[in-house]
């Protein structure tokens, strides 16, 4: 059995972040983008943590983790207030339908 | 005294023109008495003044100027002058021009512009005596223009006549041609001696000193200046316009084509008289005597009152300045004293006759009838005794019969002429003073029996004819009294003795030695060898003519019509005024209409061809420029503004309005940095 590493959470880490920039790049539904914004906050979450057991950073990295893990809860709410407003102006949460900053 | 005295009378007539042409409307009686008195008082002032300057004061000359205008570094006098003759010519304007406005209230009773025509006769009565009165030849100018305004102004009293608003227009223009000859003549005396006044002028041509250096430049100068006496006394060949101003009322005539304004000429060259050469003198002469003789055939034909006694005008007129030409100089300027007296005369009397005819002709509602025609007049010798007799005496003094002042002035005017051909053998200019002086006494006397005696040419107009009233007649009295000669001389024949010709005296010449007419002395003789037999010629003549005018008009013994058809091309020229007007008309007329066209075509062809081609040339021009505008300059912009909207609508794409897309381009700029920084 091998020992988990810092690189195994960092890979963990990089793949949650590429999942998550997938979702943002290639869903239409804003709900889902949002989803990916989430996930990438946690992958940075597993990174901070996974710095804090593993280096001298002692609980400095945690702190953070718990900072953004607050934030996200908070960015969550108040995205997804934005999204309803969106839905009643433009009847659809579809991004690709709201593009009135079209050059 | 002899300055203020002479400025009174030269301002009254001009305070009472400004007087009724501003309140005159207002005043009673239209302001007429304000005009008249001013006048009398103007005429009492010149018999003052002259009485004055003939007892106390004979030889000496008064003058006093003051600076008028300054231009650099000349400067221009205003002065007035009293000499013998100033003072005579003073008083003679004064007094037909008081008498003529006694004989206005009569005559111009009821006219539309009575007042007008009174302050016109104002600022007539002040142009002349200022022509009088100065000493300087610039100011003499001036009233000379201002006489001939007044002139134009009341020959057109009537302007609603177009034949008197035509004749206005002819007097005027007719003037200025001679005018302008006067004003060369004025100014190449001022270049030569830097003044106008004749004092000065006549002591620096006595000094030596000639018009550019030159005596032909002098007699130049005399015969320019005697231009304009040419134009205002109606000499040939200006004399054109004196018939037409006939026009005016005939007050008017009296005053200003009979005695006054026409005499101004005659009063001019007598003032310019020391600086004449004998060339310049020679010419005046002979203008003089042509004058007289045309204007006396002209006369024995008309049938109008007044053209009769327009043309003798004229004819009386050509004497006086043949008179000045041959020397003959107080002869010359008492012809134009008496002349003023008894021609004055002769024109109111013919006004109280208009006035009689007009009358009796209003009162049968006739309004085609000429009341100025004697052909309509006859045989008003019984309802006009005043006038007719007063008539006869003019008619009478200006035949040259003895006992009038008439036979004095023209008695001397032929022995002058007559001393002038024994000295210098010009001997057609006695011949054409003896025929004037026949032609003359025939159609005067023709005048008058056509006139005054015989049958009436209408009974109902002739009975309805009456005496004109007292104003009217009073001032024919007084002429009629001044034309005897008791007046000017107390021998009836001879005016030498009188004191008229002890007053003006033929001044001495200025001009060169070589250049002077004959001298004083030497003419002064032979005019007094000459002078019975001239004045038995001039009464033998006289009587032929007076005889000749009775045996046809009077007794009918020869008949006009035959004496007319006999005497063939010379009476139809005769009544067609020798055709002066018709040649005029041709030369100058149509003469200025060929000018005209030809300056149309030019005008129409050059210059609008200039004007046309230069728009021409313009538009091409700016028709390239056109091109160059919206193909180059707008192609430069417009190549500007697309290159930037293609631009912009090329980079306008990459502007999706997608945040995804955008979040894509910055991961691969990202990764695109990150590939080229690590």
């Amino acid at each position: 059995m091998i020992d988990p590493g810092l690189t195994h959470f960092l890979i963990v880490g990089a793949i949650l972040f590429a999942l998550g920039l997938m979702a943002i790049l290639s869903k239409r539904n804003t709900i889902m983008v949002l989803m990916g914004v989430e996930l990438i906050l946690n992958a940075a979450n597993i990174n901070l943590v996974a710095f804090s057991r593993f280096t001298e950073l002692s609980l400095n990295g945690q702190m953070i983790g718990l900072f953004v893990i607050i934030i996200a809860a908070a960015e969550a709410a108040v995205a997804l207030a934005i999204v309803l407003n969106v839905y009643n102006r433009y009847n659809t949460i579809n991004l690709d339908q709201i593009n009135l900053m079209k050059g | 005294m002899f300055t203020q005295l002479p400025l009174v009378i030269l301002l009254l007539p001009l305070l009472a023109f400004v007087l009724i042409i501003f309140i005159g409307k207002r005043l009673p009686r239209q302001g007429d008495w304000l005009a008249t008195g001013f006048m009398a008082v103007a005429f009492g002032l010149s018999l003052f003044l002259l009485i004055t300057k003939l007892t106390a004061h004979a030889d000496e000359v008064f003058s006093h100027s003051i600076t008028w205008v300054v231009v650099g570094s000349q400067t221009i006098n205003f002065g007035i002058m009293i000499d013998n003759l100033a003072a005579v010519m003073l008083l003679v304007v004064t007094l037909v021009s008081l008498l003529v406005h006694i004989f206005s209230m009569g005559y111009m009773k009821d006219d539309v512009r009575y007042s007008r025509y009174f302050g016109i006769l104002g600022l007539f009565s002040f142009s002349m005596l200022g022509i009088v009165l100065t000493n300087n030849i610039l100011l003499m100018y001036v009233f000379w223009e201002l006489v001939g305004i007044s002139s134009y102004l009341l020959i057109g009293h009537w302007y609603e006549k177009k034949s008197a608003s035509n004749a206005a227009n002819k007097a005027f223009i007719v003037n200025r041609v001679g005018d302008f000859g006067m004003f060369i003549g004025i100014m190449i005396l001022f270049f030569s001696f830097s003044s106008f006044a004749f004092e000065t002028i006549f002591s620096s041509i006595e000094a030596g000193q000639l018009p550019f250096g030159s005596e032909g430049w002098l007699t130049a100068a005399g015969v320019l200046i005697f231009c304009g006496a040419v134009g205002k006394s109606a000499q040939f060949p200006l004399h054109v316009w004196l018939p037409d101003a006939m026009e005016g009322p005939t007050p008017v005539s009296a005053l200003i084509h009979a005695a006054t304004m026409v005499a101004a000429g005659v009063y001019l060259v007598a003032r310019v008289f020391p600086m004449l050469t004998a060339d310049a003198l020679l010419i005046i002469a002979y203008i003089g005597a042509i004058t007289a003789l045309i204007a006396a055939t002209i006369a024995i034909t008309q049938f109008d009152i007044k053209k009769v006694l327009a043309y003798s005008t004229i004819s009386q007129l050509g004497y006086m300045i043949m008179a000045l030409g041959v020397g003959a100089y107080t002869a010359g300027f008492m012809h134009l004293v008496t002349h003023a007296a008894f021609k004055a005369g002769l024109f109111l009397g013919a006004g109280s006759v208009i006035y009689a005819m007009h009358a009796s002709l209003h009162k049968l509602h006739d309004h085609k009838t000429d009341a100025q025609d004697v052909r309509n007049m006859g045989g008003l010798k019984s309802k006009m005794p005043v006038t007719y007799w007063t008539f006869l005496i003019f008619t009478l003094a200006i035949s040259g019969v003895p006992l009038t002042s008439g036979f004095l002035s023209k008695d001397e005017i032929l022995a002058g002429t007559l001393a002038f051909s024994t000295l210098s053998g010009h001997w057609l200019l006695p011949l054409i003073g003896f025929a004037v002086a026949g032609l003359t006494a025939f159609y005067m006397f023709r005048l008058l029996i056509l006139t005054f005696h015989g049958t009436p040419a209408d009974d109902k107009i002739q009975s309805g004819v009456s005496e004109s009233p007292f104003v009217m007649t009073i001032p024919l009295i007084v002429l009629a009294a001044l034309s005897l000669f008791v007046f000017y001389s107390f021998n009836p024949f001879g005016a030498s003795s009188g004191w008229f010709y002890g007053a003006i005296e033929r001044p001495l010449s200025v001009v060169p030695e070589l250049l002077q007419p004959a001298a004083y002395s030497v003419f002064y003789g032979a005019v007094s060898s000459v002078h019975t037999t001239a004045m038995i010629l001039s009464i033998l003549i006289a009587a032929g003519g007076i005889f000749m005018a009775f045996s046809v008009y009077q007794w009918k013994k020869i008949s006009a019509d035959a004496l007319a058809k006999r005497a063939g091309f010379l009476y139809k020229g005769s009544i067609n005024k020798w055709y002066f007007d018709d040649i005029y008309n041709t030369l100058f007329l149509n003469g200025s209409h060929v000018v005209m066209r030809a300056l149309r075509w030019f005008d129409e062809t050059i210059i609008d061809g200039i004007v046309n081609g230069a728009a021409t040339v313009t538009t091409f021009i700016s028709r390239i420029s056109g091109w160059v505008d919206n193909h180059i300059v707008d192609g430069l912009v417009n190549g500007t503004a697309t290159t930037a909207d293609r631009a912009g609508a090329l980079l306008s794409r990459i502007q999706s309005g997608k945040v995804q897309t955008y979040l894509l381009y910055v991961i691969f700029s990202f990764l695109i940095l990150f590939v080229f920084f690590m």
